[in-house]
């Protein structure tokens, strides 16, 4: 029933989960995934939000007319600069708010959409069911980019580039997938026996499903925003790369659209200044939001964590202890290595 | 849990007078239509309850006793209203229900339903507080914060959940399996309901815990009048705690009566069955019947008495036509060809193999001293 058979199974256990996770919160997470992952997120949103402020330049400003040559970094100019001398470093700067706030509002606006398509499809069932599910299905199947091309080629005629607008029209080709996996969670929870007891008591369709299944539906809402962003950054990029978006509204997807023009990456000095930040940034932000993503897997799916794939000390420590059960402290006789040498164990030595 | 003993329940017998009976259900049915499937080709239809006709008095306990499939749990979804009857009629004081929205809160607010799981019958993601103060809100029987907080915890002691400060704050995994079913209990408690539904509430504890929710339900029976209707599968808590007991089988309500009556000299072979599969060791392995149950013992038939597979009694004319409810006497009845009163003893002979003295209400059976229910 679900496209993606991870995530349902790694949601599966979260509704024992919320109520302990309330003191687990508060604490800065153990998971170097997620500190990791959420360190560059804050990163990234600083530099969105402060970006255009610090930005050394104009981006758009030619800053010499003598020379037609991009420059290497140099002091003055720390990312080098364009064929045009405009700074990189500034372009960077003042484009990523752009990028990131697309792709934020392309996130949020598609996890809305997912919630109210997939809870309200699972929860109903019936011909609403079918209706939405059909819905979701049409639009998973349609080529997104295509689409895209066409409504902002309307659009560029009409209205200058806004980012919440891009984010918006963005959205609507990336909600279906995380419809589909609500649907899927809510369909398992509304046979629990709390939803019917919700209707016992006498509560309302719309309480039982923003109330009552929606909680337990946190960690599968927390995975489709960052799956969505990650969407949306993609998407964003490849369409002002393609030079759909106005090509003078800066963000990294435009920078690269300069920088492909003027064939900086097959020069015979390859121009790797230029187009490498904004390819590094988008690819960065996109890591950053993945790990967040593995992160909260694994904060959901305890089994996930108990296979060590997180890496911490818990892993070492049976062994530890294994070594200290032997015999006296003496290595034991399994240990072959230890046994032929006659060298100490490592840690059964330590023991004794 | 300062429960009445064990005998002050049960030993009232039958079901306490009333002139008309608090909740009524005349001739209940309910099938399901099933998709096709390999046990089913052409799919089929699920007679989960048929034709079940039960009264509750006020104050009054009846237990509702059967395997698992024997329909129980579709029966006290029937008496919720959580599911619609495919025919038969559901009378609360004596009167049919209105269908609007309104009279289905109103009904909601005067019959209460205990689900079997307490594990999974509260959300994790609330706490204690926020279960009981929903019905609370929703029905407008409090509004304010002080209010809400105060009616909680008069629910929490009612529930004997003591200090109701230490609980309130809780999540249901920070409570035991019987603690949950006290909370559930606690929040079906909290529209002051004059019915209460407990589908199997025990079922799911531990054997240890399970005494005390059955003292909880006894009690409130005996302190604010509540009228309870027990769905279980183990007759023996249902003879410690009810007045009545009605034993389905395969949709069917097979025998009805006094708990101690239908306990202690059991008319219809499937509860001589049922009695027989409790265990007792002052009883002989020999004298039980042959087990098995409707999961994996022979299929139901389609005509007849459902029964009749199993049955150790079983004649012709068990396969021909479904016995009705025949009365017995002091208000027990059971539907078996052997207690009909269509046939003469004569015609009984020549239909079939099994003579109404072999294996009825054995003397022993009824002179035995009550069991201690577990």
């Amino acid at each position: 029933m679900s496209l993606a058979p991870g995530v349902p199974m790694a949601a599966q256990p979260a509704p024992s989960l919320p109520g302990r996770g309330h003191a687990r919160m508060l604490r800065l997470p153990r998971s170097l995934k997620i500190r990791v992952g959420l360190g560059m997120a804050v990163f990234f949103t600083i530099v969105a939000v402060i970006g255009p402020w610090i930005a050394p330049y104009n981006p758009s400003a030619s800053l010499s007319t003598t020379s037609g040559v991009p420059q290497p970094p140099s002091a003055a100019h720390w990312l080098g600069t364009t064929q045009v001398q405009q700074d990189v470093l500034s372009q960077l700067l003042a484009g990523g708010r752009s990028t990131i706030l697309v792709s934020l509002v392309a996130g949020a606006v598609a996890t809305i959409l997912a919630i109210a398509f997939g809870v309200t499809a699972g929860y109903a069932g019936g011909w609403l069911d079918d209706l939405l599910s059909m819905l979701a299905n049409v639009f998973l199947v349609m080529p997104a980019l295509p689409l895209l091309i066409v409504i902002f080629g309307f659009l560029s005629r009409t209205a200058s580039p806004n980012d919440v607008l891009i984010g918006l029209v963005i959205s609507v080709t990336g909600w279906a997938y995380g419809a589909r996996v609500m649907r899927a969670q809510t369909l398992s929870l509304r046979g629990r026996d709390f939803v019917l007891a919700a209707r016992i008591a006498g509560e309302r369709a719309w309480r039982i499903m923003a109330f009552e299944i929606l909680p337990n539906l946190v960690p599968v809402v927390a995975t489709s925003f960052l799956f969505t962003v990650i969407y949306g950054v993609g998407t964003y990029t490849a369409l002002s790369f393609l030079g759909v978006i106005s090509v003078a509204h800066w963000s990294w997807g435009t920078m690269l659209y300069w920088a492909q023009s003027a064939q900086a990456a097959q020069q015979v000095h390859i121009e790797w200044w230029w187009f490498l930040p904004p390819g590094l940034a988008v690819g960065l932000f996109g890591t950053a939001l993945a790990l967040l993503n593995f992160g909260i897997d694994e904060f959901v799916n305890p089994r996930l964590r108990a296979a060590g794939l997180t890496g911490r000390p818990r892993r070492a420590r049976p062994d530890r202890r294994a070594g200290r059960a032997g015999p006296g402290g003496r290595p034991r006789p399994d240990r072959p290595r230890a046994a032929a040498g006659g060298a100490p164990a490592p840690r059964g030595g330590q023991a004794a | 849990m300062s429960g009445p003993a064990a005998g002050g329940t049960a030993a009232r017998g039958g079901a306490p007078g009333g002139d008309v009976p608090l909740l009524q259900a005349r001739g209940l049915t309910r099938n399901f239509r099933v998709r096709a499937s390999r046990a089913r080709p052409g799919g089929g239809l699920v007679r989960a309850v048929q034709d079940v006709t039960v009264a509750l008095p006020r104050a009054a306990i009846i237990a509702i006793v059967g395997e698992s499939g024997s329909g129980k749990s579709t029966l006290v979804k029937l008496l919720a209203r959580l599911i619609r009857p495919t025919s038969g009629t559901l009378l609360l004081d004596g009167a049919p229900l209105p269908r609007s929205s309104r009279g289905r809160r109103e009904f909601a607010r005067q019959v209460q339903l205990v689900l079997q799981d307490p594990f999974s019958s509260l959300n994790p993601v609330h706490d204690v507080r926020y279960h009981l103060a929903r019905p609370l809100r929703i029905h407008r029987l409090a509004r304010t914060r002080p209010e809400l907080d105060r009616a909680a915890d008069g629910l929490l002691e009612r529930v004997a959940l003591t200090p109701p400060g230490q609980f309130r704050g809780k999540y249901p995994h920070e409570l035991s399996g019987g603690q949950r079913q006290r909370v559930a209990i606690a929040r079906a408690l909290a529209v002051r309901p004059r019915v209460l539904l407990a589908d199997e509430p025990v079922s799911m504890l531990d054997v240890s815990v399970r005494l005390g929710v059955l003292n909880l339900l006894a009690d409130l029976r005996e302190r604010d009048g509540l009228a309870i209707v027990y769905v279980t599968h183990d007759i023996a808590s249902a003879r410690y705690l009810a007045d009545a007991i009605c034993v389905m089988y395969a949709g069917r309500m097979v025998e009805s009566g006094p708990a101690a009556v239908v306990t202690d000299a059991p008319a219809h072979p499937y509860t001589q069955l049922l009695i027989g599969a409790a265990p007792d060791p002052d009883r002989p392995a020999a004298a039980r019947l042959t087990p098995g149950d409707a999961a994996t013992g022979p299929a139901i038939p389609a005509g007849g008495c459902p029964f009749r597979p199993r049955c150790p009694h079983a004649m012709r004319v068990c396969a021909d036509a479904v016995p009705a409810l025949a009365d017995l006497g002091g208000g027990h009845a059971s539907a078996c060809w052997l207690h009909a009163d269509g046939l003469s003893a004569a015609e009984r002979s020549a239909l079939g193999r099994g003579e109404r003295a072999a294996g009825l209400a054995p003397g022993r059976r009824a002179a035995r001293p009550r069991r201690e229910a577990r």
